[in-house]
Parts: C-alpha cells; structure tokens; sequence
C-alpha cells in the first residue's frame, strides 16, 4: 500500500439525520479529513455537534448523505469489519465472563467466526494476553458485575482490539469514570496504541485527554458540525502523568481550550 | 455482603402463612362465623383428611391439565415473543392481535370449547394455555427488543446479522424476562385450568369444587382451594429455583 494513502479519509462529508417527525437535523456539513496509518486522532467539539456520526460513517454503520467516506483509499459502504468500537458505556454482556466478552468480536467477524471452533485455544490465549496489557490477569473468568467501571472498560477495550482491527473507534470512553481510574487507562490505552500500531480516533470532551493521547487533535464547530481546528501534538512519546505538569503541555491544553470557546460563542 | 442465612429465607414466609391461617381460625370463632359461609381452616383441613382419597386424583388432574396448558404456553409464548421481538415489521401486525386476543375474558370461552370440544380434560388444558401465553409471549418481545444501541453497534459493524444478534445477545437476555414472566404465568394456568373444571369437566379439583358445593359441603369446597393454592406455590417455587440456577448472572 502506498504511503500516501490515508488510512481514514472524509472527502466533503454531509449528514442529514432524518428525525420522526420529517424534520431534517444537519449533524455534519462538509467534513473534510485525512487521517495517515498508525496516526490518533482526537475529536472535541460542543455536545450534538456531530463526532459520533462521524465514528459511525467511519464505521459504515451508515451512509454519508453527501461526499465520501474512504477506507485505506475504498470507498465505505457498509458494516467496516477491520474497526473496533468502544463507547462511554462498557455494554459488557452481563451472562458472559470477561474472556468471554472479549472474545465475542471473533465469533461474529470473518473469517475467525468459521475457525473459531477449532481456533479457540489460540483465540483464548489472545484475549487473555489482551487482559494482562490492560492489567486484567486473573480477572479472566470474573462476570462483568463483579469487576468496577474501569476494570469493565478495560474489557470493553479489549474486545474493540481481539479482532486486531486496523481502525480503532472510541466514543468518550472514558467519561464515566473517576480522575485516577481514567489516567490510568489514558496510559493503558497509549501502551495499546504503542504496541499495536492501529489507527485510532478518540472523541473526548476531556481536553488532557486529548493532548496527553492524539498525535492530532481537531476542533468541530456547533451544529451542523465542521472541522474549525487541527492541532498537531508534537510531545515526546510515551507521554506519561509528569508530562502533564509541563508547561508545554498546558500551552497545548490552553490553546484548544481557546479555539471551543470561539467556537460556542 | 454475605449471602442470607437459610433460616432468614425460609422462616418469614413460614410465619406469614401460619399467622395468616390463626387469624382466620380466630376470627371465625370470635365472630361466630357459620360453617356454611367461611369454614375455619381447621374445619376445611378436617375436610381435606376426610375426602382426601377423593381430592388426590381431582388434583393431580388440575396439576396435568395445568402443566400441559403451561408447557404450551411456554413454547408458543417463546415463539411468538421472539418473532415479534426480532421483527419489527410482525410486532406492529401481530400486537393489535395478541392484544385483542388477551382482552377476552377466559372465561367466556368455555362453553365455546365445550360445543367445539365437548366435556372434558382439552377445554381446561386450552384455557391453561390461553390465559398464560400472553406474559410470557410479551416479555420474551421485550427482552429481545430492548437491545442497548452501543452493543448492536459493536457486533452490526463486525459484520454480525440480524440473526447473529439475536442469538448472541437478544435471547440470552430475554432469558430474566422469560422467567419473571413464568412466575406469573404458572398462578395464571391454574387459574385457566379450575376454571374451566368449573363448567366443562368431570374431573379436577374445579370440577370437584362444583360438586361440593351443590351439596353445600363448604368445607370441602375450601379444601379444594388450599390444595390449589398449595400446588401454586409449588410450581412458582421450582420456577423460581430454575430461575436462580439459569440466570443467575441476573441477580447480583
Ligand atoms: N438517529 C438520529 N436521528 C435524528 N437526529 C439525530 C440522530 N442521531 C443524532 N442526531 C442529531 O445529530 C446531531 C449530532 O449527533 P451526534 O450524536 O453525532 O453528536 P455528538 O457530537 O456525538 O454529541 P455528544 O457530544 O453529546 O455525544 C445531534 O444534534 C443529534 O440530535
Ligand atoms: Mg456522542
């Protein structure tokens, strides 16, 4: 594959949501973005302002109205089985103990669904490497009620990644947790990110978030949502909690800061 | 926390029951209450020692007509509450129908089966199982249908079908409705099946119950209703353990 062809790219990129009543929503307006291989992506924006169907046109679980959304230069259409997703809410099947939960991608996605059978053992070994990078060893066979928010989220990451997606989807994963547990997983998620080389897109409402992670990270306007800003991080990696006391790092902090509050006003 | 203690689960209801029935007996006494109008427990109890050759095989009929009319209700219920949960096309045809259907009182259509079906064990066991498909039928729909959006996200962008959803995750979670709405379903099949002896058998413990009571033996008529209530609570028990047992992830 040619280097030059981004991994994600939206090429003037419309959505109009059609709502029960008949009344069109326009949730995105000529989004145009170009996303390299092995780059992370963070989106922020005021609320309703379109990230989330950005990650779902990504994702093909639906169709722009206007423009084109590309897969490593492919037009998009339909369900992308090399992304992995992972939202605010863990959504971990409660019956299902947290291997089994992260396994769950491979007997649904081609072509492991065919061998999975067979493969189990291998498939296994997988997820369990999985947990012990998120730092889950010996909570294998726990059923999700019996593990915390973060710890839940920590599965939930894993099953965006048992499948080794090339895309990397993630909807304010972290917004539902406390300030020590979501740093903590900022560092697991990079570590993930590190080892695994996927291309990720974040949407935060977390500004540090966003500077401690991205390589890149965008600003969208209010509704109808259109990329304002795109601020390259150029912070040393791995970024750790040190990095976060810097002045650097609030310069970058303070500068998108400004850029929202030019864009809610 | 630490699991309730075997005594601390069985006991209260024990108590509530046997206090239940001292306020009866006590009550009729201190009221004078006739025989012929409320029986005191004890006396229905004496009645039950009394005919008890009789009544054993009138309720083992009950427990049969119940049980099949439930075992009906259950893989029918199933049946059409997954249909209508996968499809939303047959939910909006075919609620309209079910509602329709469970707004007709039970009862009046007993002597409707009797004209079509005659006198006998079929009449109860179709009322057992009408009377009983509705819940179970409803809370399979809801079960499958309430799919949290996130997660259908997740597997619909791996690929995963319609189908795959409802195996991996729409049924599997309609399970704790499925057994919540059994628990109702079991009390409403006996219900099904006395009523329907009352008018359309020659056997059961409805049957039975109309046969006391036209020789005014009141006392065996309340005989006849603790051993149904008994038989009751016996079957929403075992539903109840099953439940534990199935779904336990669903009580934490
Ligand atoms: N299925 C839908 N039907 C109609 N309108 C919708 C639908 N989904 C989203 N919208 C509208 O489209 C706009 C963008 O929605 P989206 O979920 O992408 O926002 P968001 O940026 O993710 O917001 P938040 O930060 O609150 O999660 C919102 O105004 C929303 O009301
Ligand atoms: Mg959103």
């Amino acid at each position: 594959m040619a280097a030059s062809v981004p991994c994600v790219a939206l090429r003037d990129v419309s959505l109009i949501y059609y709502g029960d009543d008949g009344r069109e929503v326009h949730a995105l307006e000529g989004v145009s973005l170009s996303i390299a291989q092995g780059e992370f992506v963070a989106i922020a924006g005021p609320s309703g302002c379109g990230k989330t169907t950005i990650l779902k046109l990504v994702s093909g679980l639906m169709p722009a109205t206007r423009g084109q959304v590309l897969i490593d230069g492919a037009p998009v259409c339909g369900p992308q089985k090399n992304v992995g997703m992972a939202f605010q809410n863990p959504t971990l099947l409660p019956w299902r103990s947290a291997l089994e939960n992260v396994l769950l991608p491979l007997e649904v996605v081609e072509p492991h669904r065919r061998q999975f059978r067979h493969k189990r053992r291998e498939y296994e070994a997988r997820a369990h490497e999985l947990l012990r990078l998120v730092g889950l060893d010996g909570f294998a066979h726990k059923p999700p009620y019996q593990l915390s928010g973060g710890m839940q989220q920590r599965v939930s990451l894993c099953r965006a990644l048992i499948h080794e997606p090339e895309i990397l989807l993630l909807d304010e994963p972290f917004a539902a947790l406390d300030a020590f547990t979501r740093e903590e997983l900022w560092g697991v998620l990079q570590s993930l990110w590190q080892a695994r080389r996927c291309t990720v897109i974040l949407v935060t409402h977390d500004l540090r978030e966003a500077v401690f992670l991205a390589t890149t990270v965008y600003v969208m306007s209010k509704r109808p949502g259109r990329l304002v800003h795109a601020t390259h991080v150029d912070l040393p990696r791995p970024r750790t909690a040190e990095h976060m006391f810097e002045p650097r790092f609030n310069d970058y902090v303070h500068d998108i800061y400004t850029r929202i509050g030019e864009v809610r006003a | 926390m630490r699991p309730a203690s075997p005594l601390r689960r069985i006991l209260p209801p024990i108590v509530a029951v046997a206090l239940f029935f001292l306020a009866w007996e006590v009550g009729c006494l201190v009221l004078g209450v006739d025989e012929f109008i409320l029986p005191r427990p004890s006396v229905a109890v004496a009645a039950y020692f009394q005919w008890q050759a009789a009544i054993w095989p009138n309720a083992l009929q009950t427990l049969f007509t119940t049980l099949v009319g439930l075992a009906l209700a259950i893989v029918t219920g199933t049946l059409i509450g997954a249909l209508i949960g996968y499809s939303a096309l047959l939910y909006d045809a075919l609620y309209p129908l079910l509602i329709a259907f469970n707004s007709i009182p039970k009862a009046a259509l007993v002597p409707v089966f009797v004209i079509w079906f005659g006198i006998g064990t079929l009449p109860a066991i179709l009322i057992a199982f009408l009377i009983s498909f509705f819940p179970i039928a409803v809370n399979v729909a809801t079960g499958i249908a309430t799919v949290e959006p996130e997660l259908r996200d997740v597997l619909r962008s791996l690929g995963a079908s319609k189908f795959d959803l409802f195996i991996k995750v729409g049924f599997p979670r309609a399970m704790p409705y499925f057994f919540a709405s059994l628990k109702v379903a079991v009390t409403l099949a006996f219900v099904g099946s006395v009523v329907a002896e009352l008018g359309a058998s020659n056997r059961g413990i409805g049957n039975m119950m109309v046969i006391a009571s036209s020789r005014f033996d009141v006392p065996l008529v309340f005989a006849g209703l603790i051993v149904v209530a008994l038989m009751g609570i016996a079957l929403y028990a075992a539903f109840a353990l099953l439940e534990r047992r199935i779904v336990n992830w669903a009580y934490r």
